[in-house]
């Protein structure tokens, strides 16, 4: 499904703070599965993730979902793609203040221009599945961990993706909820859908639903299985 | 309050919940485009007032004409400050002088009016 | 086409709740706007349906008026003049015009006394402009007194006062017979204050000024045209002013929209953040942006004009009265006849909306071009 070859991601190249986020991987990530990333913080699981997630271009390198080749792609296209194939979740859950649940989750799907109705309706429909409903118009920052966590989760299955992505999800999360949100990937990987994560917490790429752990260190996979 | 009493409360919280977060609430970008679309409305509405008005004075304008014609007036009756502004059209250079010495910044209607184009005018 | 207007639809949606979460901000923000836009619209209005009613009434003044001036002062003509004036050929009618300015010194007010042709009232009776009998609290029947140029008092009594809706022209004037004026002013007679001249056509009314100026060289004739053009132009040039002003007032105004648009705070950065990553482009949150423009200013326009055109057209520009009645005891109560145009609106617009929006842009665009991946770093 995904597929990267000697991809490197360089910041702030040719000036004193360059850093070399991630030099010269080589991955393949099967499609259903569950995918975590670990390895220190500072290894480059978070720049790969954004790669993969085609939020960011690598410096060189080439990626390929689906046998389709991202890294040459103008932003308007990858931006599209991005929308309809992955959905995010973020270390902090990121939801917009002042405005409601409903409003968040429907999010990510405005620019697409789909009539309000449907889209209203499939975010109601989210929105039950995680037992928000009574939440639907209350403002975000009124929320509980949990339930802005599941908000978050809810946001990123808006536009029916085939990819989650999730950056250190259970880092802020007490283990009550970390386990209920493994509950959700477990849930939502039986539906079809692949998940990448990337945690250190032993709790989540120790466990044993995992199909593949890829280790990383400075920027580079160590083990891939 | 008892445990069940605790439920009772809730469930009918959540039912009532549910049924507002599924109720057709207003967009508020329709609120938006109908207030536009009134004050659209209001401006027409200023429009045709005007022209309403225009039409309803005709006559109480040409009752004016006629009175400057009877008359023979020059000017409109705006600044009784100083005669060089209550007749602005027959004033001449030194009629603002005459006034005062600093008339032309000593009145405060000089700071609103210009000089007349008669003033710069000869028929030599 | 129908996915295009859902879209905008959206992302007005999501400006319209993030200007609701500064409630107070954005308000304050518009109501400076609307006054701002009220204050040029109201100046606009006024001084256009000014300029329009003079254009019509004036239409009827003097053809001609012809002054004598000595050592460059105006004076008094001789009416020995109307003889010489009327030997010009084109020339159909002369006549002696006697007005002058009376100052009531108790009030310090000036009022303009003239003896209009066929005054058919008796001696001692005046008709008075509407302002005087308000600043005099007098009314028909009731008798003002007058000191004449030799010391002496003249008392007259108001046999009416002029109508209401021509206060406009009328509001500080004092109509009395011609002996009446003479005595109250001392003008010998044989003399006058200016004459007024009728041609028979009208396109040789330059001509025969310059004829008037080769025979009477100590005279100053002064056309019907350029009566008109006085009052075309004055108010042409105190809009200009008050644009210059007020432009100031835009531009401070538009540095600030700059400020508020370019300065964007950690917050405001870490959500654009968000929607990118959630998967919106550069072009739409620079959308977002606009959307933002169009409500604030559409709004602040449309409220500010439609005031404006209540203020000047239902309240007489209660609020300029100050400015305009400067230090005169006496202001004209009137009642303007609606003057719009396109044109006006338009000219409104350009100097309102256009400086806000191009203030808005470049900032915007600065701030929309945040990475995606800036909130996962």
């Amino acid at each position: 499904m995904l597929r990267l070859s000697n991809v490197r991601k360089i910041f702030n190249a040719g000036r004193p703070n360059e850093w070399v986020a991630l030099d010269g991987v080589n991955l393949v990530i099967e499609p259903g599965k569950i995918t975590a990333l670990t390895g220190p913080s500072g290894s480059g699981k978070t720049t790969l993730l954004t790669l993969m997630g085609c939020m960011a271009r690598p410096t060189s390198g080439r990626i390929w979902l689906d046998g389709q080749e991202m890294t040459s792609l103008p932003e308007r296209f990858l931006t599209q793609i991005r929308r309809e194939s992955f959905g995010f979740i973020f270390q902090q859950c990121n939801l917009i203040k002042g405005l409601t649940t409903l409003d968040n989750v429907m999010l990510p799907a405005y620019p697409t221009g789909e009539p309000f109705k449907s889209l209203r309706q499939r975010a109601l429909q989210l929105l039950d599945l995680f037992s928000l409903t009574p939440k639907a118009n209350a403002k975000v920052e009124w929320l509980s961990g949990g339930e802005a966590q599941r908000t978050a989760i809810a946001r990123s299955l808006i536009n029916d993706p085939r990819v989650i992505i999730a950056d250190e999800p259970t880092a802020h999360l007490d283990t009550h909820l970390s386990n209920e949100f493994m509950e959700i990937v477990q849930q939502l990987n039986r539906e079809g859908r692949t998940i990448i994560l990337a945690s250190h917490d032993p709790l989540v790429h120790q466990a044993e639903w995992i199909s593949a752990v890829v280790m990383m260190r400075d920027g580079r996979v160590e083990e891939a299985g | 309050m008892t445990a069940a009493q605790a439920m009772t409360m809730r469930s009918i919280h959540d039912e009532k919940d549910i049924l507002n977060a599924t109720a057709n609430r207003v967009r508020k970008s329709s609120v938006f485009l109908v207030s536009a679309a009134t004050a659209t409305l209001l401006f027409g509405l200023m429009f045709l007032h005007a022209a309403w008005r225009q039409r309803a004075d005709l006559e109480l304008l040409a009752s004016k004409r006629m009175m400057v014609g009877a008359l023979q007036l020059t000017d409109l009756c705006l600044f009784t400050e100083a005669r060089y502004i209550r007749h602005l059209s027959q004033t001449d250079l030194h009629t603002p002088f005459q006034d005062h010495p600093g008339a032309l910044e000593h009145f405060p209607s000089g700071s609103l009016v210009s000089l007349p184009s008669t003033l710069t005018r000869s028929y030599e | 086409m129908n996915s295009w207007i859902e879209k905008q639809r959206n992302i007005l949606d999501f400006t319209l709740s993030c200007l609701w979460r500064r409630k107070g901000k954005n308000l304050t923000f518009v109501i400076v706007y609307t006054f701002i836009v009220f204050l040029l619209a109201s100046v606009m209005f006024l001084t256009d349906a000014l300029k329009h009613e003079a254009a019509f009434v004036l239409k009827d003044a003097p053809e001609l008026v012809v002054q004598r001036t000595l050592a460059g002062r105006h004076e008094l003509i001789p009416a020995a003049y109307i003889r010489s004036l009327s030997a010009i050929r084109g020339v159909a009618a002369v006549k002696p015009r006697l007005w002058g300015y009376y100052f009531y010194s108790s009030l310090k007010a000036n009022y303009t006394v003239m003896v209009p042709d066929g005054f058919g009232h008796k001696e001692g009776n005046i008709l008075i402009g509407r302002g005087i009998a308000r600043t005099h609290d007098i009314h028909k029947g009731d008798s003002m007194w007058f000191a004449r140029s030799d010391g002496s008092a003249a008392n007259f009594t108001i046999a009416g006062l002029l109508p209401t809706e021509s206060e406009l022209i009328s509001s500080d004037l004092i109509l009395m017979g011609e002996s009446d004026f003479r005595r109250l002013f001392g003008m010998p007679e044989g003399y006058a204050t200016d004459l007024t001249l009728t041609v028979r056509n009208p396109k040789e009314l330059t001509t025969i000024a310059t004829k008037i100026v080769e025979i009477l060289p100590d005279t100053r004739p002064i056309i019907r045209d350029e009566i008109l053009r006085t009052y075309e132009a004055i108010f042409n040039w105190r809009q200009g002013i008050m644009v210059a002003i007020l432009f100031g007032a835009l531009l401070a105004f538009a540095i600030l929209a700059w400020e508020k648009a370019s300065g964007l705070s950690a917050d405001e950065k870490k959500e654009i953040g968000i929607l990118k990553a959630i998967g919106w482009e550069t072009s739409d949150v620079i959308l977002v942006r606009f959307w933002e423009g169009v409500v604030l200013s559409l709004t602040a326009f449309v409220a500010g004009v439609l005031l404006a055109y209540l203020h000047v057209f239902f309240s007489s520009a209660v609020l300029f009265e100050p400015i305009l009645k400067g230090w005169s005891v006496l202001y004209p109560k009137f009642r303007l006849t609606p003057f719009v145009s396109i044109y006006q609106v338009t000219t409104l617009f350009f100097l309102t909306v256009i400086p806000y929006t191009v203030a808005t842009i470049v900032p915007s665009w600065k701030a929309a071009i945040i990475d995606p991946d800036s909130q996962m770093r």
